[in-house]
């Protein structure tokens, strides 16, 4: 069980085959599409503001350079210190250093998914510091020990009585099915830990070059905690994060809302501007923003994928995922899940060790209609599936194809050998053969009828 | 209106009754119908297999077959799509793009055909039965068809048309995905044909007979009674036989 790819067949066949598991997930996705689809009335046309958030990301992503220089010349000068991190290694090596440097021992964090892509938890706690997140469904999977299951709703798999004991067990607190007394559980405990907490690091939904302020979108105030308590604050981010202008915010905003989570707006929204200035009475001391590439600029070499970086990291491609609702988010094992993480993951980790997301897919393309930036997500996974059969083939798909190919192109053959597939048949689905068995094993093929649709043709006056 | 069928070559070997339906209808509707018998697959599990090359070689192939043909129609609302949509992404930059634009346009999948084309929703048929619509993926998302098998459906008399809760969920073919996959694909067949067969409806109907394999597999190794059946032999029901 040693590459990504068998562990994801085996993952996937163990959640597939989880039936009350799978009707819980489909049950609490119910809720989100009634929800999103009354949102989704309010706006005068979804589909032009589609076209909206669209074009704001491509009109930062396609000229990425200058908007991020712009984006961080503004945010220097508004007191704010940034760090460019090439991969994952540079990112935490630049956080840990900024950690060390402040003397501090204890980190708060709120929800951000690239500090998971970066592995930065392992890498905190290695160094000794103790980290908590603060986002109650991050917090419940760092109790658990598990990766989160979806990179919004990160624990939308858990049952009530599975936190209610989880926070006994790591808590003491009483059993309780009351989901209002669980989320004040978390809320007592994370409480004195934000003010404990000597660096608050958080993410960010948005860097706005045209004031150099970002942009954090949230439902708990966990990150305005984070950000604003402890001494320093880091937020961490990928460069394609960056918005051109203030105003895009304004269909940004709701859009990230009503796609994720079907809501008119996320509760809070704030835009940080720097560290305290001289006169404030409250904010870090330092404020800092490390920029991440981590294989981004890769993807933006590539002019028929680039459109993945306009990626607003809503989660309503995974939400509209029938492949995402059998497998669940952690049989994945990647940080993005769904068909998002499935195009972008064989660029950020590697095409032959990752391409097998793409492969599983039945193409649907319900993720494309549902993005709001318009990714062109199930075309991508086609795309990602060429590019590996043209740098890493393998023998049998090859032979197949070719095969496959050597018989339809000749139309004889092919009649000749539809005929003999029709006439074995019976016999071919008691032998184990590759693919139909496969089929076979949970889906009946109907009986082979006599004569083919050509033959009759042929036969009868048309021909 | 000289038509050219495109009969997909699972059709052809598996459920030639789908072609034949399909005659028969485009006869009654009065046109003249042709079947080019070089045609054997489109491609499509090459090109969905990531081997692009193998497909290009296919979709020229289907390029010359086609060349002259007044319109090409086809009741596969996927096998369609591949024309129709993916012939052209695939041959662009190469000599072949013109002319797989050109067959692009001239390409209609069935139920497109006849109401888009025709303008033509009642054939005259009859089937006395309950019915439910299993949107295909491509179809729906690459053709855009939603509204027009349906309409085909309602002018059929004695026809009770109704709705699936999850009437826009992928049944989990994706041609070889259904078999490097299976277990998903299981998955996913198990939602849409368990709300399927809640509907109480005698035949589940679509414009796409790979989605009716897959759907039809399942409820029959499960034992549902509810049975797959394609839009043109639907529409085919109670005309008269010699047309």
């Amino acid at each position: 069980m040693s590459n990504a790819k068998d562990i994801f067949l085996k993952e996937a066949t163990t959640a597939a085959a989880d039936g009350p598991q799978r009707i819980f997930i489909n049950k609490a996705l119910g809720g989100y599409y009634a929800n999103r689809d009354i949102q989704k009335a309010r706006f005068r046309d979804w589909e032009r503001a589609r076209d909206a958030a669209s074009l704001a990301k491509w009109e930062a992503v396609n000229d990425l350079a200058n908007t991020l220089e712009a984006f961080v010349a503004k945010f220097e000068s508004n007191g704010g210190k940034v760090h460019w991190a090439r991969n994952a290694a540079e990112a935490r090596e630049i956080i840990l250093q900024l950690i060390a440097a402040a003397n501090a021992k204890a980190v708060v964090k709120s929800k951000c998914m690239t500090t998971e892509e970066i592995h930065l938890n392992d890498a905190l706690e290695k160094a000794g510091y103790s980290v908590v997140e603060s986002d109650l469904g991050e917090f419940i999977q760092q109790l658990r020990g598990e990766a989160p299951y979806h990179f919004v709703f990160p624990c939308m798999h858990v049952k009530r009585e599975e936190i209610s004991a989880l926070f006994t067990k790591h808590l003491g607190t009483a059993a309780t099915n009351s989901p209002e007394e669980l989320t004040m559980i978390a809320r007592r405990h994370l409480r004195q830990l934000y003010v404990d907490a000597d660096v608050g690091i958080t993410g960010a939904n948005f860097l706005v070059a045209e004031t150099g302020q970002i942009s954090i979108t949230e439902n708990e105030g966990n990150a305005r905690l984070t950000a604003a308590l402890p001494r320093i604050h880091i937020a961490l981010s990928g460069i394609e994060k960056v918005v051109k202008k203030l105003d895009d915010l304004s269909v940004l905003l709701p859009m990230l809302a009503t796609a994720g989570a079907g809501q008119p707006m996320t509760c809070y929204n704030t835009l940080y501007s720097g560290p305290r200035k001289p006169g404030e009475c409250d904010g870090p001391e330092e404020f800092h923003l490390v920029l991440l590439d981590n294989a981004r600029t890769q993807l933006l070499a590539d002019p028929e994928q680039r459109d993945a970086l306009h990626c607003i990291r809503c989660g309503a491609c995974l939400n509209v995922c029938p492949i995402f609702k059998n497998i669940g988010g952690l049989a994945y094992g990647t940080t993005y899940q769904g068909p998002i993480g499935s195009v972008i993951t064989p660029h950020l980790r590697g095409l032959k060790q990752w391409n097998h997301l793409s492969g599983a897919s039945s193409l649907c393309g319900a993720c494309t209609d549902a993005c709001p930036v318009r990714i062109d997500l199930h075309h991508h996974l086609l795309h990602n599936r060429r590019n590996a059969n043209q740098t890493s083939p393998t023998w049998f798909d090859r032979l197949f194809h070719r095969g496959f190919n050597f018989v339809i192109s000749r139309p004889r053959l092919f009649a000749f050998g539809g005929r003999v597939f029709r006439f074995t048949l019976p016999v071919l689905k008691k032998i184990p053969l590759p693919y139909l068995s496969a089929w076979l094993k949970t889906r009946d093929l109907p009986p082979a009828p006599a004569q083919s649709f050509r033959q009759q043709w042929k036969d009868s006056s048309h021909g | 209106m000289r038509i050219s069928l495109f009969i997909p070559c699972f059709v052809d070997q598996l459920a030639p009754q789908v072609g034949l339906a399909t005659v028969k209808v485009l006869k009654k509707l009065g046109h003249d119908v042709e079947f080019r018998a070089e045609q054997t697959c489109c491609g499509q599990p090459s090109y969905n297999s990531g081997q692009w090359e193998v497909a290009r070689e296919g979709a020229i192939r289907a390029l010359k077959i086609f060349r002259g043909a007044e319109v090409v129609v086809g009741p596969s609302g996927s096998c369609v799509a591949m024309i129709k949509k993916f012939y052209p992404d695939l041959l662009k930059d190469t000599p072949h793009a013109a002319e797989a634009k050109e067959l692009a346009q001239r390409t209609f999948e069935f139920s497109e055909f006849i109401v888009r084309q025709l303008g033509v929703t009642d054939i005259g048929a009859t089937l006395n039965k309950k019915v439910t619509y299993h949107d295909g993926c491509h179809a729906m998302r690459e053709l855009r068809l939603k509204e027009e098998p349906r309409q085909l459906l309602r002018a059929v008399r004695g026809l009770e048309l109704i709705e699936t809760e999850e009437s826009e969920s992928c049944c989990g073919f994706g041609g070889l995905f259904s078999v490097k996959f299976p277990m998903i694909s299981t998955a996913m067949v198990q939602v849409k044909g368990g709300a399927l067969a809640r509907t109480g409806a005698d035949y589940v109907v679509s414009s796409d007979p790979s989605c009716l394999l897959q759907i039809g597999g399942w409820l029959t190794r499960e034992g549902k009674p509810i049975r797959p059946m394609h839009i043109a032999e639907v529409l085919a029901e109670g005309l008269p036989a010699n047309v």
